[in-house]
């Protein structure tokens, strides 16, 4: 079986897995790191939302092939040790969780999004398409828009 | 074991230690201690293993059987870390329940948040173990509270016995017992000696709710931490030695039946362990879940179509609206005011998909899921796997959501049932196609009303309905037997309409149904989901009839002040009956059940009929004691969406015996775009016994979208979800 090396929260890690295995997989399942969360496997509920590069990306429709030498970030390389990510800290603030599920990608979507765009209008935040079946939309625009103002907009 | 009545003046024990079961027929509340090193006590639940039915405040047990082990208790252990460890008979699946728990433990013993610990009990051979019916926190007010205080006064004594001082004059805070002189000892310090005693002297009462500082404070989950970080472990995040991920092959259409497979390819593929048919399919383990998908999809298996495969949705909705029982002659010389509405089959969709590890052994077995009912789950996994029931271990895990999802294991007994096949351990995971397509589903339903007014006033009310029922067939698979929540739940009574909510004379009505081979399931809120909401609709329409405001006409027929105060806050805070642009209206409704009530206000902008937005949601609820009000203001915002999705966007259609939906992409649960702008809660100030709120805000909900998007539109929306 081929082998493929990448990036993980900070760490290098070699995997050997088929080309066409789906990153979330590689993630879950070979090297246990179960922040990012089966939801539907068609990159369409993004509960396993994470980054690539510094870009959202899905894992569950991203091939290991794709990652090679690249840098993949999931919920747990986040935070910088034990201080939490500005918008971990926000999901806290604001209690955001309720079953907690999506919230792993849910944090890393926004991230993502505050990264690009600092001061994410109304519309903006609406752009981000994470289900959360429990309901916490209301929530989670308060500790975006919470983050966004913690980091002065910059 | 001891048991000493909670109060200052202890007796003796109601039985002697020892394992024979001793009927304690006393109506006082009872704590137990447990033999142990720590202090460890137990309170027991009522016994009431029923279906919440809403508004039962919550009571002690009289006629308690002491078993000896912590069967049918809450057991709080102190531990010598300094932690408080309460064992819960609940699931926590995003309700907040472990939270609100931690905060009456913290509370009555005046320990800090972060040292109590809520874990998830192992299920249990009898007792109160079922999370449903809005009931938990009903259920566990009194002997979580009293539990603690009981264990706070055994602290306090034995700290008052090593420093030689009066107990009176010690206090508690911080998860400590603290001197006059500023001497502290942790309770975990005290647990050993605490464990001893049985006569405390100071009161074991819990406190009056004028001194809480906890319960009532608006707190953060417990599990916050955890969960944005990614450390939050749900069942598929549990490596268990050699569960192998497993995934399961199914029919097209709702229960088509297995002809034939052929899995030589399947079989010939790296990392596939084995390949069993199973009552619902043909299951694969594989190394990896990728590698079990490709297995699956490279099975050839020829199905026969399923019992359904000549129906789709248009046969089942004339069904059903034949199925409506007919609603009496109206009382002479009133006016009409009539409507039918149809309600569409809803998945659960929790976002975690049902997931079960299982490992059945010759002579025992052990299974890890989610469940509200891990009681009746054992029973039925021993059961079905032929293993007597105290072989059976099932441990309950925290679920990523569940909506009444999860009284149902389906996917524990399939887990079961492929591991004894395989003779492994095996991790199963249906995927969301397999929860879309055969998960179960809210029923669909038609309803009839007929409002009678003359003189202004509301004289009758009919509201007949039918909606579809689960039948079994001639050979219900183990999975399809799975636990089903008996009946419909409802407000009260056998008429449809039958809350008692509103004075509109003389009720009538009657409910029927059709029979069909659909996995269905209890949908958060149950019966009251389309019951409730279609009546809020047509109480506004009632209102239009007789050409009065939609909140002033609430006000003039609810019975309850209660139910009349909370929708005056909803219309004060969301200033009801501002001008607002063309396209644009509000809407609002009420609902009360679980010993609570609430009402809602919702702002939409419907200028694009099949885009409508609800802009902005106000709720106002009453629900006794809040004990957390920032997670029953979650539980309200949740049920927001729910209305949301419901009423304008989600649901499944069933096309030829199949259902039309496979995922988040098709079944239009609301997204961010859909969400009001603007959310708030209001929660009425209350120091009365708590209600149940998880399931609390749907009708009101579903009913102030359907009734704003009514007022904007200019339509009378009669089908659910309106753009479908």
């Amino acid at each position: 079986m081929p082998s493929y090396s990448f990036t993980l929260n900070g760490e290098k890690v070699t995997v050997e897995a088929p080309a066409d295995m789906p990153l979330l997989w590689v993630l879950r399942d070979l090297l246990h790191v179960t922040g990012p969360k089966y939801g539907c496997g068609v990159g369409v509920c993004r509960a396993c939302t994470s980054h690539l590069d510094g870009e959202e990306i899905q894992p569950c429709v991203v091939k290991v092939k794709d990652c090679v030498d690249r840098e993949v970030t999931t919920i747990e390389g986040l935070a910088d040790g034990d201080t939490l990510h500005p918008v971990q800290q926000a999901w806290i603030d604001c209690d955001v969780s309720q079953c907690g599920f999506c919230q792993p990608g849910q944090i890393m979507a926004a991230a993502a999004l505050l990264k690009k765009t600092p001061e994410p209008t109304d519309a903006d935040i609406d752009g981000i398409e994470n289900v959360c079946r429990c309901g916490t939309y209301s929530r989670i625009r308060e500790a975006i828009r919470k983050a966004a103002a913690g980091r002065g907009g910059a | 074991m001891d048991g000493i009545e909670s109060s200052a003046a202890p007796t003796g024990p109601p039985g002697d230690t020892g394992t024979s079961r001793h009927a304690v027929s006393r109506r006082r509340f009872m704590v137990y201690s447990l033999a142990a090193s720590t202090l460890t006590i137990a309170a027991p639940l009522a016994c009431d293993t029923s279906p919440a039915q809403g508004s039962e405040p919550a009571r002690g047990p009289s006629d308690v059987l002491v078993t000896g082990a912590d069967e049918e208790m809450l057991v709080l252990e102190v531990t010598q870390a300094n932690k408080i460890v309460v064992r819960l008979p609940r699931v926590e699946v995003g309700q907040g329940i472990t939270t609100a728990v931690a905060m009456m433990i913290a509370e009555e013993l005046d320990a800090r948040l972060a040292d109590v610990e809520i874990p998830l009990a192992d299920a249990r051979t009898k007792g109160n173990q079922y999370t449903g019916g809005s009931n938990s926190v009903v259920s566990l007010y009194g002997p979580a509270r009293r539990l603690a205080a009981t264990a706070r006064a055994r602290l306090v004594t034995a700290a008052a016995r090593r420093w030689h001082l009066p107990a009176w004059t010690l206090r508690t805070g911080d998860t400590t017992v603290i001197a006059p002189d500023g001497r502290t000892a942790t309770f975990g310090s005290l647990s050993a000696s605490a464990a001893r005693i049985r006569r405390t002297s100071v009161s074991a009462k819990p406190k009056p709710a004028s001194r809480h500082k906890v319960i009532g404070r608006p707190t953060t989950r417990i599990d916050a931490r955890d969960i944005v970080t990614g450390k939050a472990k749900y069942t598929g995040d549990l490596s268990v030695a050699g569960a192998k991920p497993t995934v399961v092959a199914r029919p097209p259409t709702l229960g088509g039946k297995l002809l034939s497979v052929d899995d030589r390819a399947a079989r010939a593929l790296p990392g596939v362990h084995a390949v069993v048919k199973v009552p619902g399919g043909v299951a694969v383990v594989a190394e990896s879940f990728h590698h079990a998908f490709q297995a699956r999809d490279a099975l050839r298996i020829k199905w026969a179509p399923g019992p359904l495969a000549s129906l789709s949705d248009a046969q089942i909705r004339s069904r059903l609206k034949a199925a409506v029982p007919h609603l009496g002659a109206p009382p002479r010389g009133s006016t009409q005011v009539e409507a039918e509405f149809e309600f569409a089959f809803v998945s659960h969709a929790p976002m975690e998909v049902l997931t079960a590890i299982a490992d059945v052994r010759a002579h025992k077995a052990e299974i890890w899921f989610s469940s509200q009912t891990p009681t009746d789950a054992r029973d039925s996994i021993a059961s079905a796997t032929g293993l007597p029931a105290s072989a059976v271990t099932v441990h309950v895990l925290r679920g990523g959501g569940s909506f009444g999802r999860r009284l149902n294991f389906d996917a524990a007994i399939e887990a079961a049932l492929i591991s004894k096949a395989t003779h492994r351990p095996v991790k199963l995971m249906w995927s969301r196609g397999d929860d879309t397509r055969h998960g179960r589903m809210r029923p669909a339903s038609h309803h009839r009303f007929r409002a009678s007014h003359a003189g202004g006033k509301v004289v009758a009310f009919g509201h007949a309905m039918a909606e579809v029922g689960e039948s079994h067939g001639k050979k219900g698979t183990a999975s399809q037997a799975a636990f089903v929540r008996p009946g419909r739940v409802q407000a009260a009574g056998p008429l449809p309409s039958d809350s008692g909510l509103y004075d509109f004379g003389r009720l009538s009505g009657d409910s029927g149904g059709i029979e069909l081979a659909i996995p269905l399931g209890a949908w958060r809120s149950v019966g009251s989901g389309t019951v409730r909401t279609a009546e809020e609709i047509v109480v506004d329409e009632i209102a239009r009839s007789l050409g009065k405001d939609p909140v002033a006409f609430r006000r003039t027929a609810l019975r309850s002040k209660t139910v009349t105060a909370v929708l005056d806050k909803a219309a004060a805070a969301g200033n009801w009956g501002r001008a607002m642009p063309d396209g644009h209206a509000q809407g609002v409704a009420v609902h009360e059940e679980y010993g609570s009530c609430v009402a809602c206000l919702a702002e939409i902008d419907a200028t694009d009929p099949k885009h409508p937005r609800v802009t902005k949601v106000v709720m106002a609820a009453d629900v006794g004691t809040a004990v957390n009000p920032r997670g029953l203001e979650a539980q309200l915002m949740g049920t927001a969406v729910d209305g949301i999705s419901t009423v304008l966007q989600a649901g499944l259609h069933i096309d030829r015996g199949a259902v039309r939906e496979g995922s988040f992409a098709d079944f239009q649960w609301a997204r961010q775009r859909h969400a009001p702008l603007h959310f708030e809660a209001h929660i009425m100030p209350s120091q009365g016994e708590p209600g149940g709120a998880g399931e609390l805000g749907v009708p009101a909900a579903s009913g102030a979208v359907a009734n704003a998007y009514a007022r904007a539109t200019g339509t009378r929306p009669r089908r659910f979800p309106v753009n479908f």
